[in-house]
């Protein structure tokens, strides 16, 4: 089954054209990794993927499981499964992991016609969740992001991941700024989730991660288009020969 | 788009709950302030020679006064010859005798959410109800009494204890104090008086509801409460007035005073209608709030919550005479739209090892103006004294200002004075952050602000605490995006 469908995808931040015609096709339970220099539009991708206000689509579509993503607020395309583990996640002073990952959970199984989780349930669902990022009780007592290390956020955003069950996730550089040991443990929290039914993108430039994540297919996105697309030697093909040769190859 | 702007204008209406007007005869004495005026509303009242005295004294003070300006307020010229200074919802049979209430006012109050039937009330809440110029009911005055507590209106406390409220009337705030202090002296209507004799535990929360509701009329309350030695009391306050197109003017005086080891807290969730998004109507909330901490280790705590006013300017002070006493002011301001605040503390040490704690939070939407102002004194007398001041300023939105106004005037060289102040925005990407978890962006304001304010919001008493958790969401809604 298809899950995500992106149709000759143009968009714009501040008047300036990033997108400039991407189509790609995720079906369920793949994992695709989408690697590129700096600039070449892969966090607006995602960005444009989960709503950021800041972007504006031009052109083009994306459906998801059939439905107009496009038409959809950012909070309503989260309900209906996507999920983005971010490049730097934010802190929210004076909001607690709990009331935060309560109001989300709540907010969603409204949206799904479901009653809100009672407080104990809820908070069983937290400490059985922590565990798969190893991520410390001290930290989901804390405000939301603050005065985590660079490491404990992206631990966090998997842990997050985890409690909200997305079928599509995107994970939006979380290898970076992670020491060896942080980077497995993420990596690990990951595949832990993965199922035949759910799917995701990793936008990395980095073999290691996908060396853990073992994703099924690799698209080089250079100048805001998708320019090559393969299995997963291709990843090893750039962390040897970097990417001028795919730059050659597609004439730019 | 248009949902969009449907859907904004739809929150922006439905804001103000309490907006709908009461039908019921009402006593309105002709606009205008005079001494034939001052006279009447003692007459009207039945008051005692020594009253009267007092209110032509302060109304003599009052004719020699200019209204202030130093706020940061952009203040309307206010008419007060175009006001009404006393109205009182009459019964519409005469032959009822007191303690039978208009089925309408009981029907208003219970719109409000404040049963005036003991049956129904808020558990371990003792309710006094103020419409307009009159207090319309005070609940559980029996079960009070056999403790020796006094809570009644301030017009029957004059007839019934006069000794007391001759003994502290004008103690804390002399009418002499400010404008609408001496305003308020001259034409004071109702309000509560609360007296909790030595050693007793007050059982119950003492409430007072406020409730304006006659058109172009003034509310001038007055609130005495007095707590004898080693005598605790928890009271709370709160006020809702009608949607009208025109400014309303409420000018009150809220006096406490604290004896030998006694204690109280004092909250307020001020709720009046703060005009329409366009700036249009609102009541100007021009309120003087003291208390003085007469005994040595006497304690009082000021909690508010203020969400509603056009205007607010006060100041709910404490002078700390008592060696040992303790003070603390707990606020959070929410303005939004054109809404104005100048509000804060005022903290008088004077006794020897005196302490007091200030926590403010400002909140600005819209384009509103929010600004904190205190003042920590330390008298040469006060060895030791302490104080901590925190002002912390939250900004949603880019139109809106937030400012600070500390003073010190520190006159001990023993004395620790702290001040500490932050300004912080609620950012696109924190809302962003929510969203793309699945939280609206109503609820993710609403659970940041809740998070800036939980530690004022902890202070005040539970039932309490959940209703200002709702009411700061809904302050603010429409106030994004």
């Amino acid at each position: 089954m298809i899950m995500l469908q992106i149709n000759n995808l143009h968009a714009t931040i501040n008047g300036k054209e990033i997108l400039k015609g991407i189509n790609l096709t995720v079906r369920d339970g793949e994992v695709h990794a989408i690697m590129g220099l700096n600039g070449a539009g892969k966090s607006t991708l995602s960005n444009v993927i989960v709503g950021h206000p800041a972007y504006e689509v031009t052109q083009g579509s994306i459906t998801f499981n059939g439905k107009d993503l496009l038409k959809m607020a950012p909070e309503e395309r989260a309900h209906e499964g996507i999920f983005l583990s971010f490049q730097q996640p934010v802190e929210i002073p004076g909001v607690s992991m709990v009331n935060f990952m309560r109001a989300a959970l709540n907010a969603k199984r409204q949206y799904l016609g479901q009653e809100p989780m009672s407080a104990g349930d809820f908070l069983k669902l937290m400490r059985e969740k922590r565990k798969i990022v190893e991520l410390d009780s001290r930290l989901t007592s804390r405000s939301v992001n603050e005065g985590f290390s660079g490491g404990e956020k992206k631990r966090n955003e998997i842990f997050q991941m985890a409690m909200l069950e997305p079928t599509f996730s995107i994970l939006d550089e979380t290898d970076s700024g992670l020491d060896v040991d942080a980077l497995r443990i993420v990596a690990e929290g990951f595949n832990k989730l993965r199922t035949p039914k759910t799917s995701a993108i990793v936008i990395t430039h980095y073999q290691r991660l996908l060396d853990y994540l073992k994703p099924d297919i690799i698209h080089v996105l250079i100048g805001g288009m998708i320019v090559k697309t393969g299995g997963p030697e291709l990843a090893l093909e750039i962390e040897n020969r970097g990417f001028d040769w795919i730059k050659d190859e597609a004439g730019l | 788009m248009e949902e969009k702007n449907g859907f904004v204008r739809e929150v922006a209406e439905k804001k103000y709950e309490y907006g709908f007007t009461t039908d019921v005869q009402t006593d309105v004495i002709e606009k205008g302030l005079s001494e034939d005026v001052v006279r009447l509303i003692s007459q009207k009242k039945g008051e005692p020679d020594w009253l009267l005295a007092f209110r032509l004294q302060a109304f003599r003070y009052w004719q020699t006064l200019s209204a202030p300006t130093w706020g940061h307020l952009r203040m309307p010229e206010i008419d007060y010859q175009d006001i009404s200074y006393y109205a009182a919802p009459t019964s519409p049979d005469p032959s009822k005798g007191k303690g039978e209430i208009d089925p309408e006012l009981m029907k208003t109050f219970d719109k409000l959410g404040i049963p005036l039937e003991e049956r129904l009330a808020l558990s371990g809440t003792a309710v006094d109800a103020v419409m307009d110029s009159v207090s319309v009911k005070t609940t559980f005055r029996e079960k009070l009494k056999e403790k020796g507590i006094i809570f009644c209106s301030i017009s029957e406390a004059v007839k019934e204890h006069p000794e007391l409220v001759r003994e502290y009337l004008g103690s804390v705030v002399p009418y002499k104090d400010n404008f609408f202090a001496a305003l308020n002296s001259a034409v004071f209507s109702d309000g509560s008086f609360v007296y909790i004799p030595k050693g007793v535990r007050c059982p119950m929360e003492l409430s007072t509801y406020f409730r304006i509701n006659a058109r172009g009329t003034g509310q001038f309350e007055r609130t005495l409460i007095v707590c004898d030695d080693d005598a605790y009391v928890s009271y709370l306050e709160g006020c809702t007035a009608p949607m009208r197109d025109e400014n309303q003017l409420h000018a009150a005086i809220v006096e406490i005073v604290v004896k030998e080891n006694a204690e109280v807290k004092y909250s307020t969730v001020q709720n009046w209608y703060p005009g329409d998004a366009e700036g249009k109507g609102g009541v100007l909330n021009l309120v003087t709030k003291r208390g003085h901490l007469r005994g040595r280790n006497s304690r009082l705590s000021w909690t508010q919550v203020e969400t509603g006013s056009a205007i607010t300017w006060k100041y709910p002070s404490c002078v700390l005479s008592g060696e040992g006493s303790q003070a603390e002011f707990y606020s959070v301001a929410v303005t939004n739209n054109y809404q104005q605040a100048d509000t804060g503390t005022k903290m008088i040490h004077i006794g020897k090892n005196t302490k007091s704690t200030i926590i403010s939070k400002g909140i600005s939407a819209g384009k509103s103006q929010n600004a904190y102002r205190g003042l920590v004194k330390v008298a040469r007398t006060a060895d030791n004294a302490r104080n901590y001041s925190s002002c912390d300023s939250l900004l949603l939105g880019s139109k809106c200002g937030a400012h600070t106004f500390p003073y010190m005037d520190v006159h001990n060289d023993t004395a620790v004075v702290e001040h500490e102040a932050t300004t912080s925005k609620i950012s696109e990407d924190q809302l962003f952050y929510c969203n793309q978890r699945g939280i609206n962006t109503e609820e993710a304001v609403s659970l940041i602000v809740n998070g800036y304010a939980k530690e004022v919001i902890n202070k005040l008493p539970m039932e309490f605490a959940v209703e200002a958790q709702k009411l700061l969401g809904v302050s603010l809604e429409g106030s994004v995006g």
